[in-house]
């Protein structure tokens, strides 16, 4: 019986050298001191993976036409054995996927590993950072939902930015004049061939790049890159010291990965598939829409660029980003690996990391954006209704009326857009707030045509109550006279010193 | 190929192999240069064919005119003009329409005219506000607050027979107006 099996693996070996092919990959040798530093980018690799397996079954699943897809996915999620399963595993191993890849990536550049001779190998893993940020925004796209659709029309608008041509790129974009069937069937297809294929091919480069040069061992300080000796010395000391990559190596890979896998797996058990959220009907106008955790960052950017410089930033941005990521390995190929020798460009990694973090959390947070219903669902706090006179508590009946909850905050319910305006009667005084309300000013609409003259009088009433406790309201001139246009009614304040609440 | 000739030791223009050769190879590359050409013209062309081709909007009715009385913002729902069969819900569009005294109306795409996001009618304070970036617009349809560039792009509208068209189809964006 084992006869017979060694007869055929011996014969199969034979006449296909596959074993002989392999095993010089799977041996090869790797620094005795590449420990737990280098496991990120096997797990990134497992997460990609995951992804072509999942994502090959929910293709057996999904219906890439924009009239089904959305039904279909609740199919998958409600009838489907395991579908919701499937969607959720797919959904969690592409966050994976992309923290891993970025993590990779830290990790590389913060040893050096990029400098000669593996400057290629760094440029081939920038694309795929890349490939995998396209796979996830595409990924979005198939959920053919409200976040899907607007998500579209978000990058439908930047591209009509594009000078002389941004229309046309962008009709092409979206296979037509209007987001629709083609879009959908655009984006399937860069999704589930396009990228993939592409991804499959540059990641077989990036591994063929990695045996050709070697992996890199932890940077020393002191021990410098020559592109004149480095080739010869790694070689020398590798052989002498280094350990083969099977089992020696491979076995903290294993470790992580299968540690990371279970993690994947249980946060998909536990917290479902990512949507679909709503249908993808362009006539529902209470659409909220957020991009996937990879995008936060952009979409906060969006939010904060000033107008003047916007559409140039969107348009310069992306290559410049892309530009300066492959060509940080032509900036320095030699000297230093050690993040100690390197301050610079560790401050500089630094400070980019810290940026993205800041603005993902603004992302999530979103303080520009109006809570739409705050005006109907957010209750005025007790502190500043108690003991209101009756035109007072009119006006805290206008503030809510007038939506001016959905961008003001009492006490720190409702939008973040505007100050809180929980204590405003301290910080403005009568005049001040009533040509702040009726001329708007600082980011605020004006309500001079919208409110009357009583409707004004009563919320600047209440607004001079919002106090805390204890401080009395301001009593710096008023701006009024100033600056107040000629068509404004002007509005007095009802008694000399209005009643402030106790 | 000129290596693989200088190792054969055949001494170049002996029997002339080597221009044959070289003739052949350039016939070779030449030919699978016009095939390539001829081939991508289809299969590339109908992935950019939606980049020549021009489009234009198509009056649209919208509905009785009475459905849009002064003083008030309606949604309008309509149907996009030549939608494939496969678009399903998304062959549909919306806009808002403001009625305005003696029959006169302004007609706004939903769309942000920052980055296209839905914007959001408040009847009580006359104002759209969009849930993306925080853009605010007045009633008039002029940019109020946050970060458009400019207004809601209009529609232009008529009036025919008590029924309001508006001349629409194509989604907004800030170099095809509206």
């Amino acid at each position: 019986m084992l006869r017979g099996l060694r007869a055929i693996l011996g014969w199969t070996e034979d006449r296909s050298g596959a074993i002989g092919f392999v095993a010089p990959i799977l041996t090869h040798r790797v620094p005795r001191n590449a420990k737990w530093w280098y496991v990120f980018g096997s797990a990134t690799l497992m997460f990609f993976s995951i992804q072509l397996v999942s994502g090959v079954l929910l293709a057996t699943l999904y219906a890439p036409s924009a009239a089904d897809a959305y039904q279909s996915l609740v199919y998958i999620d409600t009838q489907v054995p395991m579908g919701w399963m499937l969607r959720a595993i797919h959904g969690w191993s592409s966050n994976a996927m992309v923290i891993m890849v970025v993590v990779h990536m830290l990790q590389v550049f913060l040893h050096g590993a990029f400098k000669f001779p593996r400057e290629l190998t760094w440029m081939v893993g920038v694309l795929l950072l890349f490939c995998t940020l396209a796979l996830a925004f595409t990924g979005q796209i198939m959920r053919w939902d409200q976040d899907a659709y607007w998500g579209l029309g978000i990058g439908a608008s930047i591209v009509d930015r594009v000078p002389v041509i941004g229309n046309q790129l962008r009709n092409i974009m979206l296979g037509g004049p209007y987001i629709g069937g083609a879009t959908l069937s655009r984006f399937f297809a860069l999704h589930v061939f396009v990228l993939p294929g592409l991804t499959i091919a540059l990641v077989g480069l990036h591994i063929a790049l990695i045996l050709k040069n070697g992996v890199s061992e932890m940077p020393k300080p002191g021990e410098v890159v020559d592109p004149a000796t480095y080739r010869r010395d790694y070689e020398s000391r590798t052989h002498r010291t280094g350990v083969p990559f099977w089992p020696d190596a491979a076995q903290r890979d294993m470790i992580f990965c299968g540690l990371a896998l279970i993690m994947v797996v249980g946060l998909a058990a536990f917290y479902g598939p990512f949507g679909p959220n709503g249908n993808p009907d362009p006539t529902v106008i209470d659409a909220n829409p957020r991009p996937d955790s990879a995008f936060l960052w952009i979409f906060a950017a969006l939010a904060l660029l000033p107008a003047q410089v916007e559409t140039f930033l969107l348009l310069a941005a992306p290559p410049v980003i892309v530009l300066g990521l492959l060509a940080v390995p032509l900036i320095s190929n030699r000297g230093e690996r050690a993040p100690t020798r390197r301050p610079v460009s560790v401050l500089v990694m630094l400070v980019i990391c810290t940026a993205l973090a800041a603005l993902t959390w603004l992302g999530v947070t979103s303080p520009w954006s109006p809570v739409m219903d705050a005006w109907t669902s957010v209750p005025t706090p007790v502190r500043l209704v108690e003991r209101l006179t009756p035109l007072q508590m009119q006006g805290a009946l206008v503030m809510q009326n007038q939506q001016c909850r959905n961008c003001h905050a009492l006490d720190g319910t409702g939008g973040q857009r505007g100050p809180d305006l929980g204590d405003v009667g301290s910080r403005l005084s009568w005049d001040q707030l009533v040509r702040q309300v009726q001329q708007g000013g600082g980011n605020m609409p004006a309500y001079g045509k919208t409110l009357s003259a009583a409707e004004t009088v009563a919320v600047v009433a209440f607004l001079q109550a919002c106090r805390t406790d204890g401080q009395p309201p301001s009593s710096i001139p008023g701006a009024l006279q100033r600056s107040a246009s000629p068509d404004l009614p002007p509005v007095a304040s009802p008694v000399a010193a209005p009643a402030a609440a106790p | 190929m000129n290596e693989g000739c200088q190792g054969c030791g055949c001494g170049g223009g002996a029997g002339g192999g080597e221009s044959r050769r070289s003739v052949m190879f350039k016939l070779g590359a030449g030919l699978m240069a016009v095939g390539g050409a001829v081939a991508s013209v289809p299969i590339f062309g109908a992935l950019v064919a939606p980049g020549f081709r021009r489009y234009g909007n198509t009056w649209l009715d919208i509905g009785a005119v009475g459905d849009y009385p002064a003083g008030e913002t309606r949604l309008a729902k309509f149907a996009i003009p030549g939608a494939s069969p496969n678009d399903g819900e998304t062959a549909t569009a919306a806009a808002w329409v403001r009625g305005m005294e003696g029959d006169k109306f302004q007609v706004f795409a939903v769309n942000c005219a920052h980055l296209g996001c839905p914007v959001k009618w408040f009847q009580q304070s006359r104002l759209f506000m969009c849930p993306c970036h925080g853009g605010v617009y007045y009633e008039d349809g002029s940019r109020a607050s946050g970060p458009p560039p400019r207004g809601l792009f209009e529609y232009e509208w008529k009036v025919e027979n008590g029924r309001l068209l508006i001349d629409a189809g194509l989604l907004p964006g800030l170099q095809e107006t509206a």
